[in-house]
């Protein structure tokens, strides 16, 4: 177990030490400084921030079962669209009879379906607290149906990462149906407030930038805590080699199905703080393609470090937003490229460039 | 080539009709004649002055508008002229032009990017003219459908049986008295079988409302045999009810006869309908295997998880693009000349992309997929770049389109039926290439066992490399395939990869003949299940129905037996 | 050593990259820009490109006329990615980093939508080219495309009083404008008497290429004896195989037309026309419709794309008129600013590329003549049919019963897109 080594673990505190600079100073800035002055951050540039740290706290529970657990999950967006539309649900709910058709009830998709009531499973999401709940349940529940079956019948690595993308191209087609009852095609969106507050608000974008800092911080520091306990020490052993910790006597797709839905309860927060920040869910999130790409923040970063997985969700969809402003046509291009070089020459990821750590693999 | 596939086309035709060895006799497209009833009952109401000749005719088909040409049209079929069967059908055909230079009606044949043109009033060849020259008739629908009625009714003369056929098949589900005396005339010289049977059809069809009950049940009896859906729409409208509550047919033991061929027309309907329910499914697991297959070599055989197969694919397709730009002029053999070409460029490709990044990370499975990943967005974004991100346009050769029309309750669509047997040959030649070729023995042995191999003097980087040229080139062909079906783009790769990695793990990875097994009876699943849960739920669950099965058997429906598996 | 200063290396990048992220782009300058909300990648690069590419050679245009208020216009062109979130991010990156003074863009629904909060909190000005589902009047989006009855309901009146289709199938991709437009044209052809048995809806997935069992029943459904047309709102990249698979089962034109509200002539340049010639579509502009003015258009855009063989379609022409209205808009108000632009911009007429001359509306949707064309072999339509005169863009469908007692009107008193003449009251409003 060395993913708590010397150098690792520091480099780790600077990340997340960035992360909360972030978290606290934004806010602060724009409390101080009067709107239009240069350290009065924007609403774009809050709302990328937050977006930014969502990733990031999507890319680290990837990082968590890929880089730990050696699952390498291409459905792990599939978590995160849940959890999404998990708090969608709810903020579908606060619209009340401000929506377009003026039901009290219904969202205005379900009027013009011309559904009659709101079905069961609509039940409950006006409350947030039941929506915040289902934001780790069902994600998590999904996750330990899945898990329970693939590790117990010990399907692993390819076939594994395959399922797994087969499960998250399958809701995408599901999500896409409007007879589901979650908007079909357009998704949720029209959001209008949060727990009273109006969702466009400053104040409620800073909230939510908070959180999302908050949130990665304390995910950080409770899985480098958890991949120091015992849990953490045979889940590591497993990915190395797995028979032998089965033949030491322990249950090896226990340990694997804990730490698998552990990362998807904490994938849905990534996404439950992920839609009030954008305004919009909908089923392209559920496509393989997005999956594929947490994959490549992490590898990109570096994983099995934790940090690396933030690192490399920042630093790609800050070149995301920078190349598809100025240079539309390269950033595919960018992307491949990165991703080839990447692979071969840095196995360890970007952070591995800057952190010495030999026994790292 | 063209004359070829024709002679092919007729092979595969008799040795269906011996396999079903059913009656089909009577077709026809019944809507398609209801059409065209409409459409002279709407020109005959007009009264317009008719033209004098055969000149002024033509004149005035090129320059009336629409309406003016539909009341020609119906003229020229009247008139018994010579030339006007040819004027029609090059009309139909889009082939009647006006020569710009002196507004004469010509007919042109396209050659070689311009026209080799005919007087179309004498048919004198009045040599060649370029594109701009002449200026083309336009045709809408309604016109179309005079066009096809008027010529009808001149190849009722028309020496061929199957023009005739043709001819009469269209009068079915139209005819009216006139018709009938017009078809009654030609019935005492015709000698064609088919002909006569289609004749009879169309005389029973009109017994059917005479006032006699015993005419109507002996119409009954001539009907039960014939497969057409005129036939069992006109049944069912006989023994139901109309609007009052009244029976359509008043006397009951007609009514009783009717019912029961009712049942025995349905009864064979749906035994069609179970035939090309299972032709879809095959026609679709055939785009199945095409797409899993070239996988199944590079991720059973070499452990490689290429996500670049979807783009080698969409190498091919873009091949037979390029190939059809190159040669306009041969439609059909660029397409075929593009299989070669596909496999040459997507194999040098996969070679490529084999020598340069994935021999650098054997052993590790799973960075191969990343680093393909990576691959895959680069390929998209270089033929975004090259060819723009709008669909290319790619022909269907003229031996690929149409169908197979068997009878009025089936029909198999060539391009999937060729695609079908493409299939099943591209599978046979990969499978001997892999059983009796050196190349093939050297990839099981590194398959089986890489080290024993090498220790056994085996060159296993360039078998590697060979495998993997191998596999990306069976994609390219595949993209042949697809370009003949879907659209032509820079994301017809990523449309393919899931579905294809799916074959590939139900069948059992390092299996051909579980990657067949799988994508065909996947194909058929989805098929029976689609005119039930609908498309897209018939996918989910049959993907819902893979993960549970790999929960099941982890391996797939074959596994693979040797040592490489236990790695 | 090495080490800490690798870290401190990371630690400039990291706090560059931030500082660079809040910079503000707050030079003043003599240009008034013009944002262009496109998709350059992605799934829906293929139709959205040409559109920016409209845009740009617009304001090129404008700017060789002098310009608008003495200023230059300046493109801002960004990609949204075909990804719907990042339409809404890219949106506010226009309007409060850029600070355009317009927006033109989005295609998709969805991507409207994930747009429609931003233009409205910011109060910017988006200018929407497609033909859409209509139930939605927004203060901050003129909406240039057609309304369900400036294409939907005009092409099933060609076919029932041209054609005399009896039966009707309903063929869409599985979102929400073929859902809509079939509601309303259900609704539509109930009242006109159609059985419920004679109509066949059908909903498929975005890019569905196997069409052998839909097509196969849509065969059967039209096989019962009376005539039987397809109304379809297939979207994009289905369409090919679709019609494909029509010509291969043997349907052809003159037995089932099929009228598409989604193909036009950008998308027959890319495909194998046989299969589709005869089939219907309906738009509120062709390329071959022979007018002076398409003719200067035509030639300009070729003379802009440098390639002779690209084509013009209906968003195009909306672009062409929504751009115009807003710069007539601007001068009238004498100012850019979006709230004087809105109501300087309700009544500003310009003449369309096919004659006649469109009218911003008080429900800021825009006058349109509607054109039923036949497809030729060589990609461009033949009209068979024209309206006599144009028709106004009705925001809210008559003949839905929730929409209908909503009307939409940015004039005063009302002013409210969500009007509700019953209650008298407005709702759903966001600003």
């Amino acid at each position: 177990m060395n993913g708590h080594s010397f150098t690792n673990h520091k480099a780790g505190s600077v990340v997340i030490a960035l992360v909360a600079a972030v978290t606290v100073l934004v806010p602060l800035c724009n409390a101080v400084f009067p709107d239009g002055s240069a350290l009065h951050f924007s609403a774009y540039t809050v709302s990328l921030l937050g977006k930014y740290m969502t990733f990031a706290l999507l890319g680290l529970t990837l990082d968590l079962v890929w880089g730990y657990c050696g699952i390498l999950a291409l459905g792990h967006g599939a978590f995160f669209a849940l959890g999404g539309y998990a708090i969608g649900m709810y903020l579908m709910r606060q619209i009340g009879n401000r929506g377009v058709y003026g039901d009290p009830v219904l969202p205005d998709f379900m009027v013009f379906l011309n559904w009659k009531e709101l079905p069961w499973y609509w039940l409950g999401f006006d409350q947030f607290w039941f929506a915040s709940l289902m934001v780790l349940i069902v994600p998590g529940s999904l996750a330990f149906v899945f898990g329970w079956l693939a590790f117990r019948s010990r399907v692993t690595g390819v076939y594994l990462s395959i399922i797994t993308q087969a499960l998250t191209y399958a809701l995408m087609l599901a999500f896409f149906r409007n007879e589901m009852g979650f908007g079909g095609n357009n998704g949720l969106t029209d959001f209008k407030s949060i727990l009273g507050f109006t969702i466009q608000s400053e104040a409620v974008r800073l909230a939510l930038l908070m959180i999302s800092g908050l949130s990665l911080i304390g995910a950080f520091l409770l899985s480098r805590w958890i991949i120091k306990t015992k849990l953490g020490r045979v889940v590591t052993a497993v990915r190395d080699q797995e028979s032998r910790v089965r033949f030491l006597g322990y249950r090896v797709e226990m340990f694997k199905l804990w730490l698998f839905v552990f990362a998807a309860m904490l994938a849905g927060l990534a996404g439950a703080l992920y839609v009030p920040q954008v305004g919009i869910i909908n089923p392209s999130e559920f496509s393989p393609l997005n999956s594929l790409e947490i994959v490549v923040w992490v590898a990109l970063g570096g994983r099995g470090t934790l940090y690396g997985a933030i690192v490399g969700a920042v630093l790609v969809n800050y070149g995301k937003t920078v190349l598809t402003g100025l240079l539309p046509e390269i950033w595919l291009f960018t992307l491949g490229a990165a991703f080839v070089l990447v692979t071969m020459f840095l196995p360890r990821g970007l952070v591995g460039l800057l952190v010495r750590d030999g026994k790292e693999s | 080539m063209k004359a070829n596939s024709m002679v092919c086309s007729y092979l595969w035709l008799s040795v269906l009709l011996l396999v079903l060895s059913v009656p089909c006799m009577a077709q026809g497209n019944a809507v398609e004649a209801a059409v065209s009833e409409l459409a002279s009952e709407r020109t005959e109401s007009r009264v317009d002055p008719l033209p004098a000749s055969f000149a002024e005719a033509l004149t005035r088909l090129l320059r009336g508008n629409i309406k003016e040409r539909e009341q020609i049209v119906e003229h020229l079929s009247t008139t018994g002229h010579p030339r006007a069967q040819v004027v029609l059908e090059a009309l139909l055909n889009g082939e009647l032009f006006e020569l710009k230079a002196d507004g004469r009606p010509v007919i042109g044949a396209e050659n070689q990017g311009g026209y080799a043109i005919s007087d179309a009033l004498t048919g004198d060849a009045l040599g060649y003219v370029g594109r701009g020259d002449i200026a083309k008739i336009n045709l809408t629908n309604s016109l179309r459908v005079t066009l096809r009625k008027a010529i009808g009714r001149l190849q009722l003369r028309s020496g061929d049986a199957a023009s005739r056929l043709a001819a009469v098949n269209a009068m079915i589900t139209s005819a009216d008295d006139k018709t009938l005396e017009l078809l009654r005339t030609f019935e005492a010289t015709e000698r064609d079988e088919r002909v006569l049977a289609a004749m009879r059809l169309i005389f029973a069809l009109h017994d059917l409302r005479s006032d006699h009950k015993s005419v109507r049940l002996n119409a009954l009896d001539t009907l039960k045999e014939y497969n057409s859906l005129e036939v069992y729409n006109r049944l069912s409208v006989l023994v139901d009810r109309d609007d009052d509550g009244h029976f359509v047919e008043p006397d009951a033991d007609v009514r009783k006869k009717a019912k029961s061929v009712l049942v025995k027309i349905d009864a064979r309907r749906q035994f069609y309908s179970a035939v090309e329910t299972v032709f879809f499914g095959l026609s679709l697991g055939a785009v199945l295997v095409l797409a899993a297959i070239g996988l199944a070599i590079t991720f059973g055989v070499m452990g490689v998880i290429n996500m670049a197969h979807g783009e080698l694919m969409m190498l091919g397709a873009y091949t037979t693009y390029v190939m059809q730009q190159i040669m306009p002029e041969y439609l059909g053999l660029s397409v075929l000349l593009a299989i070669p070409a596909a496999f040459v460029i997507s194999a040098a490709v996969g070679i490529a992309i084999e020598r340069g990044i994935i021999c650098f990370l054997y052993g590790r499975p799973l960075e191969t997929l990343l680093a393909t990943f990576g691959v895959s967005l680069f390929l998209q974004q270089t033929v975004r770049s090259i060819f723009s991100p709008l669909n290319r346009s790619v022909t269907t050769p003229e031996w690929m389109s149409g169908s197979w029309q068997i009878n009025d309750f089936l029909s198999l669509t060539w391009n999937r039926f060729y695609i079908l047997l493409f299939c099943l040959l591209v599978f046979t030649v990969l499978l001997q290439i892999l059983k009796r070729t050196r190349l093939g023995l050297e990839v099981r042995a590194v398959a089986q066992n890489r080290n024993m191999a090498k220790a056994m003097g085996i060159p296993t980087a360039r078998v590697d490399a060979l495998t993997f040229g191998l596999g990306s080139g069976i994609a390219g062909v595949a993209g042949v395939a697809l370009s003949q079906i879907t659209n032509v783009g820079p994301n017809l790769g990523q449309s393919y990869i899931v579905d294809s990695f799916m074959v590939v793990v139900f069948g059992g990875v390092g299996n051909l003949w579980g990657t067949l097994v799988a994508g065909f009876s996947l194909g058929i699943v989805n098929k029976m299940l689609e005119p039930h849960a609908g498309a897209v739920l018939a996918k989910i669950l049959v993907l819902v129905f893979i993960i549970l099965f790999i929960q099941k058997r982890p391996r797939g429906l074959f596994p693979q037996k040797g040592r490489a598996t236990e790695a | 050593m090495k080490q800490l200063s690798h870290l401190q290396a990371f630690r400039t990048i990291a706090a560059a990259a931030l500082l660079s992220l809040a910079a503000v782009g707050a030079k003043a300058e003599d240009t008034i820009k013009v944002g262009i909300l496109h998709s350059l990648s992605g799934t829906m690069a293929i139709s959205e490109t040409t559109l920016k590419d409209t845009m740009l050679m617009l304001i090129d245009a404008q700017n060789n006329k002098g310009g608008l208020l003495g200023k230059k216009l300046e493109a801002v062109v960004v990609d949204p990615a075909s990804n719907w979130p990042l339409f809404a991010e890219k949106a506010r990156q226009l309007l409060t980093k850029d600070k355009v003074a317009a927006i033109f863009g989005c295609w998709t629904s969805v991507s409207r939508k994930s747009v429609l909060p931003v233009v409205e909190e910011l109060n910017g000005l988006l200018f929407y080219p497609v033909q859409y589902e209509g139930e939605e009047s927004s203060k901050n989006v003129f909406y240039t495309g057609a309304a369900p009855n400036q294409q939907a309901i005009p092409a099933v009146d060609y076919l029932m009083n041209d054609f005399g289709a009896e039966r009707w199938v309903l063929a869409g991709t599985d979102y929400v404008y073929p859902r809509t437009t079939n509601k309303i044209l259900e609704a539509y052809l109930k009242s006109k008497g159609v059985a419920e048995k004679d109509i066949l809806i059908n909903y498929t997935p975005f890019g569905h290429s196997d069409w052998q069992s839909i097509v196969a029943e849509i065969k059967k459904f039209g096989s019962a004896g009376k005539k039987t047309a397809v109304v379809s709102t297939v979207n994009g990249d289905a369409n090919i195989p679709f019609y494909k698979e029509l010509g291969n089962q043997g349907i052809s034109a003159e037995a089932i037309p099929v009228v598409a509200f989604s193909v036009g002539e950008e998308e027959l340049s890319g495909i194998d026309t046989k299969p589709l010639v005869g089939h219907l579509a309906a738009w509120n502009y062709f390329m071959s419709i022979d007018t002076t003015k398409n003719a200067e258009f035509i030639k300009q855009w070729h003379t802009f794309i440098k390639d002779t063989k690209r084509v013009t379609n209906d968003p195009m022409e909306a672009h062409y008129i929504g751009f115009n209205m807003w710069v007539k808009a601007v001068e009238k108000a004498g100012t850019t600013e979006p709230d004087a632009v809105q109501r300087a911009i309700i009544g500003v007429e310009y003449p369309n590329l096919t004659g006649g001359v469109a009218k911003m509306l008080p429900n800021h949707h825009i006058t349109k003549p509607v054109f039923i064309g036949e497809i030729q072999d060589d990609g461009q339509f033949l009209t068979v049919w024209q309206t006599d005169k144009l028709i106004e863009g009705d925001a809210w469908s008559d003949y839905l019963p929730e929409s209908k007692p909503i009307i939409a009107d940015w004039t005063p008193p009302i002013l409210c897109g969500n009007f509700n003449t019953k209650t008298k009251k407005c709702s759903g409003q966001n600003y």
